[in-house]
């Protein structure tokens, strides 16, 4: 089975900086997930081109287009890489909006490398003050190596370099990826409303739930 | 197929010219659309239920009575009555008593709502919706169709030996239709007791529809209620129409790009693209409208939304008498092609009919101090 890898980046020049590090750790994951014997596909998501489609289904409350499928890929991946430039001392609005729409659920249990980029490293710690938090509340699991570069790390070879700890999240994140038998070794706590509709609720037990009867489904 | 309009009652700035009606000029207007709607044919007016501004959708069942003593014929229903926050009880009794006062020429579509602070302003909890609506309806069941109810559940405090006045016309309860946008245990719930199922349909994309109507079908045969394209679906639909195509995009462009539910996003063409909603001649809005049956199957009520996001009276009354226009032809149309196997929307004389006939079910209390009844003699039966 082939491991689907989604890198969402918010940059916004193009070329960013933002992609340049997407493009890095979306190479050494699949580098790192071949190593481990299985099959990768990686799927780069530019939040860019999905500003407009995220501004309308902030108001619709749906998704149309390139953002719906954007969407479907997110919901399909086994793995996640996300990069945000440092705004105001956190993730950027644009960032923040793409994971403002996912529905509850989307990312529960689901590996994910956090990174950042900024003009100075001052802002390094965004990745454990603002990035974590978040994909904490969205229950994902955050590998243990964020992926932080500022202007310097482009130029930069010594020990503690940019490409290392991109091999280091990389690895991190291939490890929890696991035997490729199945997403992971944190199964979703909640249903999707897709999920929903795959298996409905059968009546009965939704009348048993609105009395206060909280038996687990099997 | 029943055909109709819904509104939601709000009170908007009309965009044009900036002015914004009183609540007692948006009240009389809501009355004088559903007049209108009777006079040119239209099966069904239904009014929404709204506690908060801008909306004066409040109390449903006094509006549709007043309409009801002012119309002949068309079915007064609702979009929705809230099933989570409203008591059971009181649901039981207005919808029961406007029966009575409209010779049962109602029925009502049971909803959430999706006004956060609602909830708590009537002692509920929003993250108890589904189950509000669960039990609140399970319970509504029981007070139609039991003359005495001995309850007891999570939500309301208890029932002792209640009998819920008055009880429904002809023995026969208001038919329930569930509208839901995205939640499947709303279909499943329709499903279940082999209610109605309505979706909003617009400000969404087909998929949603096809995708919740779809689930309510299936479950409706799951539950031995017939076969899945004989379960009773509903869905919204929102027109702007004028003869000559382009002048309605112009006409109604202004409306769109402010309206409170969607203005400041999309234009009006992509939303077009991505919903039900049609601004054009007559002739695609007949063409669009006969479309849905493409993903939702053979349906049995199609409802418009026509009087939203600041447009005038005068508009509104001239959007009837285009839609009545092209009645003729959307009754043919939907017509076509329809198998015989599928039902139309139940309504209060098919259902006498079904259940073999009218009876008085008419509850009455005896004294027992004294042993005296106001039971009329031979009283227990009347035909239909």
């Amino acid at each position: 089975m082939t491991t689907r890898i989604v890198v969402i980046s918010a940059g916004l020049s193009v070329p960013s900086s933002t992609r340049l590090l997407a493009d890095k750790l979306g190479d050494a994951v699949a580098g790192a997930v071949r190593a481990r014997g299985q099959e990768v596909a990686v799927e780069h998501v530019e939040l860019r081109p999905l500003a407009h489609a995220l501004a309308d289904h902030l108001l619709t409350g749906f998704p149309t287009g390139d953002l719906a499928r954007a969407i479907e890929a997110v919901r399909h991946a086994d793995g996640l890489v996300v990069v945000t430039p440092v705004f105001s001392a956190s993730y950027s609005g644009l960032f923040k909006t793409f994971f403002d729409v996912l529905e509850p659920g989307l990312l529960d249990g689901r590996p994910v490398v956090v990174a950042a980029t900024a003009g100075t490293a001052r802002h390094s710690l965004v990745l454990d003050h603002a990035l974590r938090p978040l994909f904490a509340y969205l229950r994902a699991v955050v590998v243990p190596t964020g992926v932080f570069a500022a202007s310097e790390d482009f130029g930069a070879t010594d020990d503690g370099s940019l490409d290392k700890r991109v091999e280091r999240a990389a690895g991190e994140l291939a490890a929890l990826l696991g035997d490729g038998a199945g997403p992971a070794a944190i199964a979703p706590s909640r249903r999707s409303v897709e999920d929903g509709f795959a298996a409905p609720t059968p009546f009965e037990q939704l009348l048993r739930e609105a009395s206060g009867d909280s038996v687990h489904r099997p | 197929m029943q055909i109709g309009i819904f509104t939601v009652g709000d009170v908007t700035t009309d965009p044009t010219t900036g002015q914004t009606p009183s609540e007692y000029e948006r009240i009389k207007a809501t009355v004088a659309i559903a007049k209108k709607a009777d006079e040119i044919g239209l099966d069904v007016f239904a009014t929404g239920e709204h506690h908060n501004p801008p909306f004066v959708a409040s109390n449903p069942t006094a509006t549709l009575a007043y309409i009801g003593a002012q119309t002949e014929n068309i079915i007064l229903s609702t979009a929705t009555t809230l099933i989570t926050t409203t008591d059971p009880v009181l649901i039981a009794e207005d919808y029961a008593k406007l029966q009575h006062l409209t010779d049962g020429r109602n029925d009502l579509m049971l909803g959430r709502g999706n006004t956060g602070p609602v909830y708590p302003w009537f002692g509920k909890d929003i993250r108890q919706g589904i189950n509000l609506a669960v039990e609140n309806y399970a319970l509504l069941r029981r007070l139609w169709s039991e003359d005495v109810v001995d309850w007891e559940g999570r939500f309301r405090t208890p029932l002792q030996g209640y009998t819920s006045t008055p009880r429904p016309l002809d023995g026969i309860a208001p038919f329930v239709w569930h509208g839901s946008i995205r939640s499947p245990e709303i279909a499943e719930q329709a499903a279940y007791y082999g209610d109605g199922f309505f979706h909003n349909h617009i400000f969404w994309p087909a998929a949603h529809a096809a995708q919740m109507v779809n689930l309510y079908r299936e479950r409706f045969e799951h539950y031995g209620h017939g076969r899945a394209d004989q379960a009773i679906v509903g869905l919204g639909g929102q027109i702007f129409m004028h003869r000559n195509s382009q002048e309605a995009v112009r006409r109604f462009r202004p409306y769109f790009d402010n309206a409170p539910v969607y203005g400041h996003g999309p234009s009006l063409e992509d939303f077009s693209e991505h919903t039900p909603l049609t601004v054009g001649s007559p002739q695609q809005v007949l063409e669009r409208t006969l479309s849905f049956r493409e993903y939702a199957g053979h349906y049995q009520r199609q409802l418009f939304l026509v009087d939203h996001a600041g447009l005038p009276l005068k508009t509104v009354l001239e959007q009837l008498d285009l839609l009545g226009e092209i009645l003729p032809d959307l009754r043919k149309g939907f017509a076509e092609g329809r198998p015989a196997h599928v039902p139309d929307a139940p309504t209060h004389a098919s259902l006498i009919a079904a259940a073999g006939g009218a009876k008085d079910v008419t509850v009455h209390a005896e004294d027992t101090m004294t042993g005296t009844t106001d039971r009329a003699p031979e009283a227990e039966e009347v035909s239909a």
